[in-house]
């Protein structure tokens, strides 16, 4: 029911957003890109507003019907799984036997919460089966899906068959496998979150494979520092400094190209978890190059934080599309602007006859 | 059916999505809604009409000040939603949908934002000029008042009515993204979700360029238009159409609804409606034309629609060579990774 009344002087109570202005529905003056910052706290120096319109402010395209805990939480999950999976074959091949069971059993664990999560955010989890029905290049959820039944029990035979110590022929054929795949796991799920009509999510599809791998990189080290001994570190704390280097040059390009679209990743918790997320992995990264190598308590500390990070990052792009499906702005600008730039090819191609 | 080999079946026109999706030669023809907006009086008798028929259940009592819009959007239970906009804008040759940031000629459409209607109605003299209002006040003509409302009570103000519906896209984001089959195409060329199927796994929601699709809480599942399917089976036409008392909302094969539409426009601009214009119809468009297309009178945004969507899987090659790229970055960044360190050697060095 509306708290709102009218009386003489006005409209009284809150309906944010939706009161029925005149003219043409609800204008909005917002910016249609943003300048750099000058220093910290300076000024933002702002592009003249582009007028947009909207239905009383309401957004166009709906938000996402996933429960941040969830999806977020599944591409954590997964990444960890997958980047770990390579982790513990490269580890096996290596001779750092402890890392490489490690990770292996950590990569169980996390590809069995990934299934938990992803049954439980289905509206009807009694039918999550059905997921398997069909199989379809155009949706990456069922591509997904059959990815998860490939590989989960990959990961599971390289762990179980590692723990138990039989079979070692095929353990190695299973953590190899579990590498491949996991590989497909840690990047696929930037194309889960690419292929909808979200603009934070599909404008950035160029980057976001790799925002996603850096972190799933970033994850599986910090497990791999927070579990291993200290003489094993080494290749950890590469890929830490790896996964912290691509992550951060892929969110950078991401947020340079994705102009206006951008802001959601800057600002709000979508910025605040990103932020976070940069803090963390710098704080993580620094960590296991400074004291890893010597410290056991250090690599695991630095470990955490990494892992923190990870999620941050995860959490981040999740809450940045939400933010972004529900401001009608960044649905209607960027399209405003492609059909003005198209209008100008067409006129410069017509004067150029 | 010409052959789907070597098509680029994720953008683009496509004449014939039904016959795509398996459908015989013998299907029949493709059927849509042509809303003519231009004639919409905002009655709801679709919205009604589409529950009924639909048992669509009832989705909260809500006043929400958006005009006469209690409907706020379409869901998975409003598969029918009237849009209201109120615009203080002359019925008259109005100006073109993009002008709305050129100065505004005073003559042609007279600013009434200060008028205090309760002293009108109270028979006081109406105050002019607002308080809040100064600087439009003084844009009109020479400083004037705003001349009040004519003697017949008419005012200068404009409402745009429009029935949304889903658009039953030639390349439907929803259909092309879900994961189990339960969206699927019919012989009708229309999209329609199969409730034994969908297991609420919700990627459509996100999907849909223009936001229709929707869970049901309750349920777990989606639900959508299904341009009545059950009735176009038994040879009649949907239930929204049906109770159009005014014809906005027109049901047909979708080749001639796109004659009909385009003699309407051509017959409005004639008229002196130089905004009306068709969204939509356009097969070249970013969804490869809607089965369910308008007739605006104002930029579709003001409706609530995206100016320019495209569906998500035309750039889903592209999404998938760069995963493709990432993950085998992936494996080689971590494979350099080890082969940097080295074999490790148990033992102090």
């Amino acid at each position: 029911m509306s708290r709102s009344s009218v009386r003489r002087d006005g409209v009284h109570g809150e309906r944010p957003g939706r009161q029925a202005p005149g003219g043409q529905g609800t204008a909005t003056t917002a910016p249609l890109a943003r300048g750099r910052r000058r220093g910290r706290g300076g000024e933002e120096l702002m592009v003249p507003g582009a007028e947009f319109t909207s239905y009383y402010g309401r957004p166009i395209i709906k938000r996402p019907t996933w429960r941040a805990r969830d999806i977020a939480g599944y591409f954590f999950l997964g990444g960890l799984a997958g980047a770990g999976s390579v982790v513990a074959a490269g580890a096996g091949a290596t001779g750092r036997p402890v890392m490489a069971r490690a990770l292996k059993v950590s990569s169980l664990a996390a590809v069995t919460g990934s299934a938990a999560a992803l049954v439980h955010d289905l509206g009807r989890p009694a039918r999550f089966a059905h997921m398997l029905r069909v199989l379809r290049p155009t949706s990456p959820m069922s591509v997904g899906s059959w990815l998860l039944s490939a590989y989960g029990p990959a990961a599971g035979a390289a762990a179980v068959l590692d723990l138990t110590g039989r079979l070692p022929r095929l353990g190695r054929a299973a953590t190899g496998s579990a590498a491949l795949l996991g590989s497909a796991v840690a990047a696929y799920t930037a194309v889960l979150a690419a292929d909808t009509a979200v603009p934070a999510w599909h404008d950035g599809y160029r980057e976001l494979p790799f925002v996603f791998t850096g972190s799933a990189t970033l994850a599986a080290s910090g497990m791999a520092l927070l579990a291993s001994p200290v003489g094993e570190n080494a290749p950890a704390v590469a890929g830490a400094l790896l996964g912290t280097a691509v992550e951060t040059a892929a969110v950078v390009t991401m947020e340079r190209r994705l102009g206006m679209i951008a802001e959601p990743y800057r600002h709000g918790r979508g910025g605040r978890l990103m932020r976070a997320a940069t803090a963390l992995s710098a704080a993580g990264a620094a960590g296991a190059v400074l004291r890893a190598r010597r410290s056991r308590s250090a690599a695991a500390l630095s470990g955490a934080l990494l892992l923190a990070a990870s999620a941050c990052t995860r959490f981040g792009v999740f809450h940045a599309g939400v933010a972004s499906a529900d401001d009608p702005k960044y649905t209607v600008l960027p399209q405003r602007e492609r059909l003005r730039r198209r209008a100008e090819e067409a006129a410069a191609a017509s004067t150029a006859e | 059916m010409s052959s789907i080999i070597g098509r680029n079946l994720l953008a683009g026109a496509e004449p014939d999505p039904a016959g795509d999706a398996g459908h015989g030669p013998d299907h029949p023809p493709r059927v849509g809604f042509f809303t003519d907006t231009s004639v919409c009086i905002g009655c709801k008798a679709c919205e009604v009409a589409c529950k009924e028929w639909n048992a669509v259940p009832e989705d909260g009592l809500a006043l929400t000040g958006m005009s006469y819009d209690n409907t706020q959007g379409l869901s998975a239970d409003s598969w029918r939603h009237v849009a209201f906009v109120e615009q203080s804008r002359p019925l008259g040759p109005p100006a073109p949908a993009d002008a709305a940031d050129r100065p505004v000629d005073p003559a042609a459409a007279p600013d009434h934002s200060g008028v205090d209607v309760f002293a009108l109605a109270a028979g006081q003299p109406a105050a002019a000029g607002a308080p809040d209002l100064p600087a439009r006040a003084a844009d009109s003509a020479a400083g004037a008042a705003p001349a009040p409302p004519s003697p017949d009570g008419r005012t200068e103000l404009r409402w745009l009515m429009s029935s949304d519906v889903c658009k039953h896209c030639t390349h439907a984001a929803c259909l092309d993204v879900c994961p189990t089959g339960a969206l699927f195409r019919t012989e009708f060329g229309t999209v329609v979700v199969q409730q034994d199927i969908c297991n609420g796994c919700g990627y459509c929601v996100p999907a849909c360029p223009y936001g229709v699709i929707g869970q049901r809480e309750q349920d777990g599942r989606v639900f959508k238009c299904t341009l009545c399917y059950d009735r176009l089976g038994a040879g009649m036409e949907p239930a929204c159409a049906k109770a159009c008392p005014t014809e906005s909302i027109q049901f047909g094969p979708l080749d001639e609804l796109r004659r009909r539409a385009a003699a309407r426009v051509d017959q409005l601009h004639a008229a002196g409606v130089p905004e009306a214009a068709l969204y939509g119809a356009d097969p070249g468009d970013g969804v490869g034309g809607d089965g369910a297309f308008f007739l605006l009178l104002d930029a579709p945004e003001v409706y609530g629609l995206p100016p320019d969507p495209v569906v998500t899987t035309r750039d889903l090659p592209a999404m998938w060579r760069q995963a493709g790229y990432a993950a085998a970055s992936l494996l080689g960044g971590l494979a350099a990774v080890f082969a940097a360190c080295g074999t490790h050697r148990k033992g102090p060095r």
